[in-house]
């Protein structure tokens, strides 16, 4: 319980990315929680990458996560550009009205 | 050691806390608070475990960039109000339980290979990349990045470069009837298209812009 190991961080990560997959699956009003939420679960698997890299003494998990803070750097800034873009044209970013595929 | 435990466990249950505010509150600018709160907390673990520099770069591309363009978007676009109640939603609800059943059966897979990995130890015996103790964080992660990744470190920044001109390209709109400088007109213009000379015949008088 006092010394911390690799699976303290593991199921710290664990429970963030659960976090994020039941935000985008539950919220129904607005698109930009999603968007968070996604945000969420690369920073759980950024969290992985870290930790395991600390661990076992190898550096290439945070040379991954570098990578991965820039792909969603560029995910987040292409994200909210199509969001401000939706909303021009239709006027609303709610989940449940953002239904033209009928899906 | 217990100095870290206590350390450890009020960064993750803040960063946990704050993760449940992100999903489950009413006003989206209040969500983007706690999203900030998050990253925060993450990158104080990520400095007291030792990779000091990712904290950092934590800090000042999710705190500095993402988050910052989040509020950016959540004020410009006046959606700051709309509530955000995603229990109690209108009509077709269906899926909620579905959605909460597979979230919690995707966190026990995740806990069950957490608990996995113990009983296959040589699973973690492959390093790639040792780390050096006598150099700091940064330096050991420079000359890596800068040498056997220098081509994924090159296509990442082509990752950046592609998602601002996306990212300009689809904001950007053409307004009809506003007016604008065109230098090209300005310079190219001679002598003939500014001046004509007229003979005014006596008590005549010119008519301009005929």
């Amino acid at each position: 319980m006092l010394s911390i190991g690799l699976g303290h961080y593991l199921t710290l990560a664990a429970i963030i990315f659960t976090i994020g997959i039941v935000g985008i699956f539950l919220n129904r009003k607005n698109i930009i929680v999603i968007l968070m939420s996604i945000e969420l679960i690369l920073l759980a698997v950024n969290i992985n990458l870290v930790s395991f890299s600390i661990f076992i003494n190898d550096l290439s998990g945070q040379v991954f996560t570098l990578f991965i803070l820039t792909v969603a750097a560029a995910e987040a800034a292409i994200g909210l550009a199509i969001i401000v873009v939706y909303y021009r044209n239709s006027g609303t970013i709610r989940v449940e009205e953002i239904d033209r595929l009928k899906g | 050691m217990i100095a870290h435990a206590i350390v450890f466990y009020i960064f993750s249950l803040i960063a946990i806390v704050s993760a449940i505010m992100v999903t489950v509150s009413k006003n989206t600018v209040n969500s983007v608070f706690f999203l900030i709160l998050d990253f925060i907390s993450i990158s104080c673990l990520f400095i007291m475990i030792g990779a000091e520099f990712l904290g950092m770069i934590m800090l000042i591309v999710y705190v500095g960039a993402v988050a910052v363009l989040f509020l950016f978007v959540v004020m410009m676009l006046n959606v700051a109000q709309q509530k955000n109640e995603w229990f109690n939603s209108s009509g077709r609800s269906s899926h909620i339980p579905i959605g909460l059943l597979v979230s919690i059966i995707i966190f026990f897979e995740l806990i069950i290979v957490i608990g996995g990995w113990k009983y296959k130890p040589d699973l973690l015996d492959s390093i790639a990349i040792e780390i050096n103790t006598d150099l700091t964080n940064t330096q050991s992660l420079g000359s890596v990045i800068y040498t056997d990744y220098i081509h994924l470190f090159q296509l990442s920044g082509m990752v950046l470069l592609v998602a601002m001109i996306g990212a300009i390209v689809l904001t950007f709109r053409q307004r009809s009837g506003v007016k604008r400088q065109s230098y090209f007109k300005q310079i190219s213009r001679g002598r003939k298209d500014g001046i004509e000379l007229v003979d005014v015949e006596n008590n005549k008088g010119v008519k301009i812009d005929a």
